[in-house]
């Protein structure tokens, strides 16, 4: 383990004083994300180490080149996990990484967001300070909260160095239940279920079969059970439907995967639903769709929501679109992060 | 330095009410003086000022109107909700408008299979509650004052309460706003699912007291209630080691919905007010357990056990609602309840790293012994957010300077152990010193970049939550950079 921020502060100065652009880079797992950006890697390698973690403060501090499944094999000896579970993609990616690409995984809508469970973090600017926002504790609403825009801001703000993450408990059981169900019955009994107070930590449909996992104490998840029925399911679905190993997105092909955000109750038919994953209860949906099929896009507005070309190649058409007023806003935060827009420049968007 | 007062408002802008009205023409506009005591102050009933007008538009269209045209005279403009805050962020000035969201009050829809509502900022907090109850859901943010604290305000507050532990802050509840920026330009910050596009700009906005924009519209989301309740009291007789029991509960993996502190003033104060209930003892733990039937009950045993564990010298279980709201009642009356001790009292908000709960509990009372005034504690133990009360008597000469002082010293306190100044009430004008031991230069500087990428003539609520650097420089540069003050070797408690 050790500490690069003097080195990795240093060559953030040098890229600004000369103008280059640089990519903040862990192990590249998610590279995929986004625009496609021509900037010089500056890699994290090396900058790692748990800096601080005490179990009975749920809270761990830690240098963001760390590999994240070291820090999640940490947090298991003492029984907690994070509870955003960030997904896993090869070769395996970093904590830097995992709060920058701000992905999290089916637990999402349960257990939180990335963003949900930053408590604060170090960043070199693009001016090359570095800077501390936020703390180690629960609650502060002290100044901006820096710390949570930067999760799912695909580097272009400036590059994290340590962040401290709120943990949770791992459950004492978990539990995934499967319903042969086709779409719409799965959506209608999801609205029945989800507004009771079962257990859920996972809630996803695809070819004609509703998986709902359950995890929490003993006594809560025998007693959904008990109540929803469903067959037994091996739990690594859940880690294959977060890593995306499933068989649905194996056989994208030459096809886009489009990651839709949209209300869980959106009508799903509108979907071509071969081509089609509910996760999130049906508040994320992965899309496969034809390289120049605008569909899913227009779809997801339709649904009151928005999508993005999660997975495409070549990368030819832009990853999301974002107009007026809310594009001149993100262009506006990117440059006073940013003002030489070094970091990452049009990862996002035009301009950021 | 002499301080130039500003020239007030309407002296510098005779037109503006008729403007205004021409713009916004169901907008009420206050132009009388008389009409703006209710304005003077919020929460923070110690500052007061006089507002340069006040305008209550009736609808988001004549927010955005009136910010247009104020954008275009270069007038400062001060938004405000129910008036509630604790750290003055409302507090008007006599060279700025005031912005009134009260009459922005509709519930717009509540989807009970999506569990959202999308509200206007002008609903009340617990008229939200009760308006999902019947479908069994509730919303998660309670603030102490959500009898008539507004949604709005509890966005640009960030507001939390008792059961954020388990169920997060507003943050955490908050799935979009339409915010009106200060040129009058509206823009939608997440989306109809879980998250938004571009950069997630939500978090910055919840919880910056104003200064960013005006939120219109919002979509919260609604949880499915607990099927049981469990409430365990625990009484112990010092403060460390309750303050340890907290520790342990959270170390056994148990996430408590609501887990509050009271020590032995506080007691006092609350059986004076509503008669004798809770058992007298140095410190009481709160613990609320929820989930179904068998897990709540199977939870409430094992934190009865870790309190047993950890030397409670009384333990009570409650089990009924009624009987769960017997245990609540004074904590919930123990705000009002410290009018029995003192004529005034100044509410703290540092929150700290758990484990450093009861050292700092006693470097208070050392502090308070110094300074010659008594502290109460109330508080989120669970979340480490403690809320000392400084009890002094305004009418006696220096005693509020006294607290002021005492008051710094917490802070100073909470930071220096790894903490922050404030865990929910903000900053306000209230801690804008204190944001300056929070803070360094640079960190500072990015906030006002960040301010100006939204409201670039900084009209919006000036002078509040983040302090110049010329203020901080004047103050001598008290950083404590990362929980180590400048000059460690120094006693300063």
């Amino acid at each position: 383990m050790g500490d690069r921020t003097r080195e990795l502060a240093e060559q953030v100065q040098e890229a600004a004083r000369t103008r280059t652009p640089i990519a903040p880079l862990g192990t590249g797992s998610k590279g995929f994300l986004g625009n496609p950006c021509r900037a010089r890697p500056l890699a994290t390698t090396g900058h790692t180490g748990v800096v601080d973690y005490q179990p009975a403060e749920l809270v761990v501090s830690v240098r963001s080149g760390t590999p994240l499944p070291e820090l999640v094999r940490l947090l298991a000896r003492e029984g907690q996990a994070l509870p955003f579970d960030p997904p896993a993609f090869p070769p395996g990616g970093t904590v830097g990484g995992a709060v920058g690409a701000g992905l999290a995984g089916p637990g999402r809508p349960w257990q939180g967001a990335v963003r949900d469970h930053v408590l604060g973090l170090t960043l070199v600017d693009g001016k090359g300070s570095v800077l501390h926002f936020g703390g180690r504790v629960m609650k502060n609403v002290a100044g901006f909260d820096v710390s949570r825009l930067l999760c799912g801001s695909l580097g272009t703000l400036g590059l994290i160095l340590e962040v401290s993450l709120r943990v949770t408990p791992l459950p004492e059981t978990t539990c995934s239940r499967v319903f042969t169900l086709d779409a719409e019955a799965a959506q209608s009994c999801l609205a029945r279920w989800l507004r009771r107070p079962f257990p859920v930590t996972g809630a996803a449909w695809e070819g004609g079969r509703l998986h709902l996992r359950l995890a929490g104490t003993e006594a809560a998840v025998r007693a959904a059970v008990r109540r929803l029925g469903g067959e037994q399911e091996h739990p690594a679905f859940w880690t294959a439907l977060r890593d995306q190993t499933l068989a649905f997105f194996r056989r994208r092909d030459r096809r886009v995967l489009w990651r839709l955000s949209v209300p869980p109750n959106a009508p799903v038919r509108g979907h071509d639903l071969e081509a089609t994953l509910l996760d999130w209860g049906g508040a994320q949906r992965w899309v496969l769709a034809a390289p120049d099929d605008p569909g899913p896009e227009r779809l997801a507005q339709t649904l009151g929501g928005y999508a993005v070309r999660f997975r495409q190649e070549p990368p030819a058409r832009p990853w999301q679109v974002l107009s007026g007023t809310l594009l001149w806003l993100n262009q506006q935060v990117k440059r006073s992060f940013d003002p030489a827009g070094i970091f990452n420049p049009g990862r996002l968007h035009p301009g950021c | 330095m002499p301080v130039r007062e500003p020239t007030p408002l309407l002296a510098r802008h005779p037109d503006l009410p008729r403007r205004l009205a021409a713009v916004a023409p169901g907008a009420k506009l206050l132009t009388r003086p008389a009409e703006w005591a209710p304005y003077a102050c919020d929460g923070l009933t110690a500052r007061r000022r006089r507002p340069g007008m006040v305008a209550v538009p009736a609808d988001a269209g004549e927010v955005a109107a009136i910010l247009r045209l104020c954008h275009a005279l270069e007038v400062p403009v001060v938004p405000r909700g129910a008036g509630t805050g604790l750290s003055g962020g409302a507090l008007p000035r006599e060279d700025a408008l005031v912005l009134s969201l009260a009459r922005l009050d509709r519930i717009l829809e509540i989807d009970p299979e999506a569990r959202t509502a999308t509200v206007e900022p002008g609903v009340r907090n617990l008229e939200l509650g009760e308006a999902v109850a019947p479908f069994g859901l509730f919303y998660a943010p309670d603030p102490s004052s959500q009898v008539a604290c507004t949604l709005g305000g509890n966005v640009a507050e960030n507001a939390g309460g008792v059961h954020c532990l388990k169920y997060g802050l507003t943050v955490h509840n908050l799935l979009a706003v339409d915010l009106v920026l200060m040129n009058g330009e509206t823009v939608r910050l997440g989306g109809g699912g879980l998250d938004g596009p571009g950069l997630d700009l939500l978090p910055v906005v919840c919880g910056s007291e104003g200064l960013l924009g005006v939120v219109t519209r919002l979509r919260v989301r609604l949880l499915p209630r607990p099927e049981s309740v469990r409430v365990v009291l625990a009484a112990f007789d010092a403060l460390r080691r309750a303050g340890d029991a907290v520790a342990a509960v959270l170390r056994a993996g148990i996430l408590p919905a609501g887990l509050e502190m009271m020590d032995r003033l506080a007691l006092r104060a609350v059986a004076a007010y509503l008669g004798p209930g809770y058992p007298e003892c140095e410190a009481l733990l709160l613990c609320e357990l929820d989930g179904c039937a068998e897990e709540a009950e199977a939870l409430a045993q094992r934190v009865a056990r870790c309190f047993a564990e950890g030397g409670a010298v009384e333990i009570q279980v409650a089990r009924t609602p009624e009987a769960c709201r017997r245990l609540w009642a004074g904590r919930k009356a123990a705000f009002p309840a410290m009018g029995r001790l003192a004529p005034d009292y100044y509410v703290m908000d540092g929150t700290l790293p758990r484990h450093r709960l009861g050292e700092v509990l006693e470097t208070i009372a050392a502090l308070a012994r110094e300074h010659g005034l008594a502290v109460a504690n109330v508080f989120h133990a669970g979340d480490g957010n403690l809320h000392p009360l400084i009890l002094y008597d305004a009418g006696v000469p220096q005693q509020r300077e006294a607290a002021e002082a005492l008051g710094r010293r917490i802070l100073e306190a909470c930071v220096a152990a790894g903490g922050t100044i404030t865990g929910e009430h903000g900053v306000g004008v209230e801690k804008l010193d204190a944001m300056c031991i929070q803070f360094g230069r640079g960190e500072l500087e990015r906030f006002h970049a960040l301010r100006r990428a939204f409201d670039g003539k900084g009209l919006l609520n000036p002078g509040k939550a983040i302090p110049t650097l010329h203020r901080c420089a004047e103050l001598g540069g008290m950083h404590v950079q990362r929980g180590r003050l400048p000059h460690p070797e120094l006693e300063r408690f």
